[in-house]
């Protein structure tokens, strides 16, 4: 999607031109082949089409029209209209559950970047190092593992006996320890953080590779300037990482927005409803409550957050080279 | 000069400490795994007696071995078709350019933001119906469709930069279209879809929801499913279900390790284009 896509300048030169023959003949064989010859394309790209439409294109447009329905999955359904989706305003659960989505954005998305740009630029001089290179591995072992077993790692973690309050307690904190994803106010910046974990590493290997296509003559320049760190790092590292930034948004929000297994496996939405997010609403509706219009509302509702969400951070920070 | 220095050792510091953080919880999950079963042992404590057989346990009442079966074969139905059938609509769009090539790419692009349990209701009515209930089947045929558009995406980007010439002279030599494509073009791809192939491996055994939502048994899982389950079985058994959990992660991290430069390379360039 970011990637830059220019178009080459053969694009127009699709087909070949029959090597004999009169240009009138040429032509007219020209125009009579080019139909079947180009078209034919499509034959390469059916396979992918079929699939893509049978299990993408039509369970999206069956989740609109199961949103207007009353239905519990198995009986007849009841034309209802609008009613599941004005439900998700006027429902506290559901609402609820998407804001829980936004909130957590802070955890899986500002603090990974923010985070991420602050080790890459400082690591920038030392990138090529043996010990980076052992960073790039070690950093990446989050994204490699599935997101259900960095759930149990946690839930275990944050435990009552487990190893952040016993941390806390080396460092005299003892006061604050608590059994972290069963308390009210703690347990939505707790699993925030699982997704802080799972992120952080991949940020900031996309930032750094970003850093090291920026050209080194610029930071010599602000140097001479006399800028600061700072100065530097807003003038030369932000512009020059405005793509990188836009990528690890984009990735990080849409992981936040759609998060379902990590919250699946350590608190179930829990306590009370805490940390329930809209993935979690929708699979507990539609298959234990059975309330299938109201989770495919909700559905509806979060692809196209999604895309109002993602959209504008791309074109704000796509390169102008199309 | 000193200020370079100094910089330098923050920047290591920094780098250590969030290797540190990254490490902790595998630490966790290690040490724990060794405790006696059953017991609830107190943070990062290295037990007096290593319990060893407590991988052994798991493996057995985790049905690893069957797992690792289910998760291959699921693995085998989903990649090499994914890898296939992208590499063909991606060589389509970026090399043919056949009329409506770019409506009908952007109709797969849009599919990339697409969180899977926007239409995880429809799927299970439709796997249902199709008769497929609580088979790999359940699994396989809607993660084709899913890995799609980045499939398409992945390999259009490889194709849109081969330059036309290639084509122009195997024409020239008499090749028509689908042998342009196996001899000449899939070779060339092959760093693009070994890359491809390996995320889609990730994604594949990592796959949650639809393990859970379409399929009963765990042991016709993804590794990733079964671990949910593992977890309602052995939940209270806290060592034990460290050492499953460790278990399988196993697998990936293997994968991971073997592969790893292709691995970071393919991921960092992944979120990139996705």
């Amino acid at each position: 999607m970011v990637r830059p896509v220019t178009a080459t300048p053969t694009e127009a030169a699709g087909t070949p031109i029959p090597p004999t023959g009169s240009l009138t003949k040429g032509r007219r064989a020209r125009r009579a082949r080019r139909p079947a010859g180009a078209w034919s394309g499509w034959l390469f790209a059916a396979p992918a089409v079929v699939v893509y439409a049978l299990f993408v294109l039509r369970p999206i447009l069956l989740t609109v029209q199961y949103s207007l329905y009353d239905w519990d999955g198995i009986g007849p359904s009841k034309w209802v209209g609008a009613d599941n989706s004005r439900r998700l305003f006027t429902d506290s659960t559901l609402f609820d559950s998407i804001l829980n989505a936004f909130k957590l954005i802070l955890f899986f998305s500002v603090i990974p970047v923010l985070l991420g740009l602050l080790v890459a630029s400082t690591i920038r001089g030392i990138a090529q190092s043996r010990l980076a290179l052992v960073a790039r591995t070690v950093l990446f072992l989050p994204q490699v593992i599935p997101l259900v077993a960095a759930g149990i790692t946690w839930t275990w973690l944050y435990s009552s006996t487990g190893f952040v309050n016993q941390a806390l307690s080396w460092i005299g904190l003892k006061s604050v320890t608590r059994a972290w994803l069963g308390d009210f106010s703690t347990a939505l910046p707790a699993v925030g953080v699982i997704g802080t974990w799972v992120l952080v590493g991949l940020c900031t290997l996309l930032l750094l590779a970003g850093m090291s296509k920026i050209d080194p003559a610029l930071y010599e320049v602000a140097r001479l300037d006399g800028a600061g760190a700072i100065r530097e790092f807003v003038s030369v590292t932000l512009p020059g990482l405005r793509q990188e930034i836009g990528v690890c948004v984009t990735v990080t929000v849409i992981s936040a927005l759609a998060s379902f297994d990590i919250i699946y496996i350590s608190t179930q939405g829990g306590p009370g409803n805490k940390t329930m997010v809209p993935g979690l609403e929708i699979y507990y509706l539609a298959f234990s409550e059975r309330r299938v219009g109201v989770a495919s509302a909700l559905a509806v509702a979060l692809m196209l957050l999604v895309l109002v969400v993602v959209l504008p951070i791309q074109w704000l920070t796509r390169e102008d080279d199309r | 000069m000193i200020v370079a220095r100094r910089e330098a050792w923050t920047g290591r510091a920094l780098l250590v400490l969030l290797m540190a953080a990254t490490v902790v919880p595998f630490v966790s999950l290690f040490v724990t795994a060794l405790h006696p079963s059953g017991t609830y042992p107190s943070g990062i404590s290295w037990p007096a007696h290593p319990q060893w057989h407590n991988f052994t346990d798991a493996f057995r009442s985790a049905h690893m071995g069957e797992l690792l079966g289910s998760s291959a074969l699921i693995v085998l139905g989903v990649v090499p078709v994914s890898a296939l059938i992208g590499t063909m609509a991606g060589f389509a769009f970026g090399h043919l350019r056949m009329p409506g090539h770019r409506a009908g790419f952007l109709v797969f692009v849009l599919g990339l933001t697409l969180p899977f349990e926007g239409i995880i209701t429809p799927l299970y009515y439709q796997v249902r119906d199709l008769g497929l209930l609580n088979t790999r089947w359940a699994i396989i045929l809607p993660l084709i469709g899913l890995f799609m558009p980045f499939s398409v995406l992945w390999m259009r980007a490889h194709f849109v930069n081969m330059p036309e010439d290639v084509s122009e002279a195997a024409r020239l030599d008499g090749a028509n279209t689908w042998q342009l494509f196996w001899r000449i073009h899939v070779p060339l791809a092959m760093p693009a879809i070994s890359s491809l192939a390996i995320l889609l491996f990730l994604w594949t055994w990592n796959q949650f929801l639809l393990a859970i939502v379409l399929v009963d048994d765990p042991a016709k899982r993804t590794m990733a499913g079964a671990l949910g389950a593992f977890q309602g079985q052995w939940g209270t058994d806290i060592p034990l279900l460290c050492a499953g959990s460790l278990l399988i992660l196993a697998p990936t991290l293997i994968v991971f390790l073997i592969f790893q430069r292709r691995f970071v390379n393919a991921l960092l360039q992944g979120s990139i284009k996705g």
